[in-house]
């Protein structure tokens, strides 16, 4: 039943010519509680939306899109009011629409190439794909094809991105996957590091769901390479492939004085504690966060950028955000920049730390500061930020954090022969094929610190790779299970449980 | 069969000192001397490193020697009795001791350090070593595992701060003892509080005798994501977790370390007051110390 759309002739001229607003929580709200900033389109909201897209025929945009999504078709369905169709084009695709319309860096990928920017604002893709990923999660729809056994058994090590994704193509083909996570709960940086109010806890529940109505199996508490190794895995367990995302975890420091100090913790350790372990709660749980009020966060990433908006709605008085570039070179994305602006933290930019200094008992209670000009390019083709001599200057900070980025993990190094590259990550060819036979990888553990959707795109290749090294040709559909593997009216998802207030009307 | 992570048995040394045997096949057959697990007592509980003190691949069993200091360990005391579960244990994590060609080692355990010490030792004594153990109590009340010692130590030193049982002083005593009646030690092992292992550092630096410490800094994950576990070896800053948790013992800055154990000091405090509370409230006693 295909409704007929508005306008089917679309041209810049013709279509809405301002990009559709999404509704938002005020900032003086929303810097004390966990719920989204953006709270979603409404339906007449994503229509109008949808006819922004002129259906042009080059589609930038897919090419632009990591995971090489549909793009126009999709926006096409729900200018067509189907939405169920224009989740089974995103499906086909990308496994986590609900995650990636997110977390994307969409302004750098599809949107920035949509041919509507030529003009005007491009198409707000991720805005749509987030609106129909929350509807699937809502209506309980799945891409669950209910494939025959082709009797491969595959193990994936790491339940982030890179593995769900991994993990959900190879199930589809018909392997029995299993996924081993060496923490408490599944989910990866989706689950201790992304805050709730960039990705509810119910959006990465919703989608873990889903890859265990796949047949995926999750092993939580299991440490690969200690419990047991990639070769037992290969040659006494079973597995006829392995697929490593592990991530790339070991966060970097400065090696600058005073950075013992109790109060001077790595983002990832904040994050941890505030995402995965609940800290904010202490001492209703049994982590405590360890933070004080007046909080520094070094960097001026996605990671800084998280944990100076957690910082915030945990308790802390005041934010500083430390960087020795400027705002144009910061590696953030300008959303979330814009969205710690607008919660009140305070930007230093141009601005290095140099120690960090302690109140003799341990603690530490203020950061010495220098001032940074911009020099010439370095090898990153940004201009190297170089310290202005004499502007040093004391600035009080109880808990300064790190999020200068991060290492590779040594584990799968220490547990292995695997080839790694000069900085410890491991090497593989295009596809993700490591120099063990049968032994993939990818997503940060390959590439360094990254994005999701990267990650995502390297296990769905890493998986097609799998499949061509077991001689997966054809998958053999159960059609008795209709069309989606679903049953009329059967619902695969766990309801997403909005927090109440959540729905936005105006 | 019984079920994964179940405690098959317990051990009480002392008022606040109590080993756990807990089923986890897997994990005993993976388990080498030196490395720790994580264990994760009930829902919403802290992730606590714990060196691992014994493993019995037979028996499907590994062992955990526990001292019921703070909240989460008074908790254990309290909870995990015979046929009790831990909600998870994670591990072995850490890279596992080097049991090298030493021929002459001494093992030297502080208090509870002497239950990971064990394996270290053990391993060092099938390997063909003469193994001297220099444990320290503080007095014999608090006594433990020494027959289990004995059977696999040539010689065997046992200290206590009161000379209620063996010699009378710290570990450093006995240890000097040794190092004075042998010239060619090759390698010297100690576990225990910060404090004892850098003072047996101390003690074993002059000789230039290799020095392996274990250390047991504050951690989150145990997988090197956190960087909470952060210690200063040398001019580097290594992660215990996954770097470690064994070092160089002459090379460790232990007054960092001691510093970095006391950085959750008053949350540590404050759980323990309010759990303590609870307990009364619930007319449990044994929240106390001395039941």
């Amino acid at each position: 039943m295909v409704r007929k759309i508005a306008n089917p002739h679309r041209t810049i001229r013709t279509i809405p010519q301002d990009r559709t607003p999404i509704p938002e929580q005020p900032p003086e709200v929303r810097r004390s509680n966990f719920l989204e900033v953006a709270l979603g389109y409404r339906s007449q909201d994503a229509t109008l939306e949808s006819e922004r897209c002129l259906l042009c025929t080059d589609k930038p945009c897919v090419a632009g899109c990591p995971v090489g999504i549909d793009i126009p078709a999709f926006i096409l369905k729900i200018s067509e009011k189907d939405y169920r169709g224009a989740y089974d084009v995103l499906a086909t695709s990308s496994l986590l629409p609900a995650i990636c319309g997110r977390v994307c860096p969409q302004e750098d990928q599809c949107e920035a190439v949509c041919t509507v920017a030529d003009t005007l604002e491009p198409v707000a893709i991720g805005r749509l794909e987030r609106w129909i990923g929350d509807m699937a999660i809502e209506e309980g729809w799945a891409s669950i094809p209910y494939s025959r056994p082709n009797g491969f058994k595959v193990g994936v090590v790491g339940s982030g991105p890179a593995g769900m994704a991994a993990a959900a193509d190879l199930a589809k083909a018909g392997c029995e996957v299993t996924i081993y996570e060496a923490l408490h709960e599944a989910g990866g940086v989706l689950r201790y590091g992304i805050p709730a109010f960039r990705l509810p806890n119910a959006v990465v529940d919703a989608e873990i769901s889903n890859l265990t109505k796949l047949g995926v199996q999750i092993e939580c508490n299991t440490l690969v390479g200690r419990l047991f190794t990639i070769p037992q895995m290969l040659n006494e367990m079973g597995f006829d492939a392995v697929f490593l995302a592990t991530g790339a975890g070991y966060p970097r420091f400065m090696g600058i004085r005073g950075e013992s100090l109790a109060g001077v913790v790595s983002a990832n350790e904040l994050l941890t504690r505030a995402n995965l372990m609940d800290a904010g709660d202490f001492p209703q749980v049994g982590t405590p966060l360890g933070m004080g009020e007046e909080v520094a966060v070094i960097g001026a990433g996605n990671t800084a950028m998280d944990a100076m908006r957690v910082a915030l709605r945990l308790g802390a008085k005041n934010v500083h955000c430390i960087y020795r570039r400027t705002k144009e070179e910061a590696p953030a994305r300008a959303e979330e920049i814009h969205h710690a602006e607008e919660e009140g933290v305070q930007f230093h930019w141009l601005t290095a730390p140099i120690e960090i200094l302690g109140n003799g008992d341990g603690r530490a209670t203020a950061m010495r500061n220098i001032r940074m000009e911009l020099g010439e390019p370095d090898d990153s083709g940004r201009r190297r930020p170089v310290p202005i001599p004499g502007s040093e200057y004391e600035f009080r900070a109880d808990t300064i954090v790190y999020a200068i980025g991060t290492n590779a993990n040594p584990i799968m190094g220490q547990t292995t022969n695997l080839d790694l590259n000069e900085w410890g990550y491991v090497k593989t060819d295009e596809e993700g094929a490591t120099s063990m036979a049968g032994v993939y990888a990818g997503g940060d553990i390959v590439s360094g610190a990254a994005t999701v959707i990267l990650a995502m795109g390297a296990g769905r290749k890493a998986a097609g790779a799998i499949k061509r090294y077991l001689g997966i040709r054809s998958v053999e559909r159960d059609e008795t299970r209709g069309p989606y593997g679903v049953r009329p009216g059967e619902k695969i998802h766990t309801r997403l449980m909005m927090p109440s207030g959540a729905k936005y009307d105006t | 069969m019984p079920q994964n992570l179940k405690i098959l048995g317990r051990d009480d040394f002392s008022p606040s000192t109590f080993a756990l045997e807990v089923y986890h096949p897997q994990l005993a057959i993976a388990a080498r001397p030196g490395q720790f697990v994580i264990v994760i007592v009930s829902r919403g509980a802290e992730r606590i490193p714990l060196t691992i003190a014994d493993f019995d691949r037979e028996k499907g069993t590994i062992t955990l020697v526990i001292q019921a200091v703070g909240q989460s360990t008074k908790q254990m005391q309290d909870e995990m009795v015979v046929g009790a579960s831990f909600l998870a244990v994670v591990g072995p994590m850490g890279i596992p001791s080097k049991i090298g060609h030493a021929k002459k080692v001494v093992c030297v355990g502080g208090g509870l350090g002497v239950a990971p010490l064990f394996p270290q030792l053990r391993a060092h004594k099938e390997n063909g070593a003469y193994v001297m153990g220099v444990v320290g109590f503080r007095n014999e009340n608090f006594l433990f595992w020494e027959k289990k010692f004995a059977s696999y130590c040539d010689e065997l030193i046992i200290c206590t701060d009161d000379g209620s049982a063996g010699i009378k002083g710290l570990v450093t005593l006995g240890l000097e003892q040794s190092i004075s009646k042998h010239d060619d030690i090759d390698e010297v092992v100690a576990i225990g509080p910060p404090i004892m292992m850098k003072a047996v550092a101390e003690t074993t630096r002059p000789h230039a005798i290799k020095t392996v410490v274990s250390l047991n800094p504050i951690m989150v994950d145990g997988t090197g994501m956190c960087g909470g576990c952060r210690v200063r070896i040398g001019e580097e800053t290594k992660f215990g977790c996954v770097d470690g948790p064994d070092f160089d013992g002459h090379q460790v800055d232990f007054d960092d370390l001691m510093t970095r154990l006391r950085r959750f000091a008053a949350d540590e405090h404050l759980a323990l007051e309010r759990w303590q509370e609870s307990c009364l409230a619930k007319g449990v006693t044994s929240g106390k110390e001395n039941r």
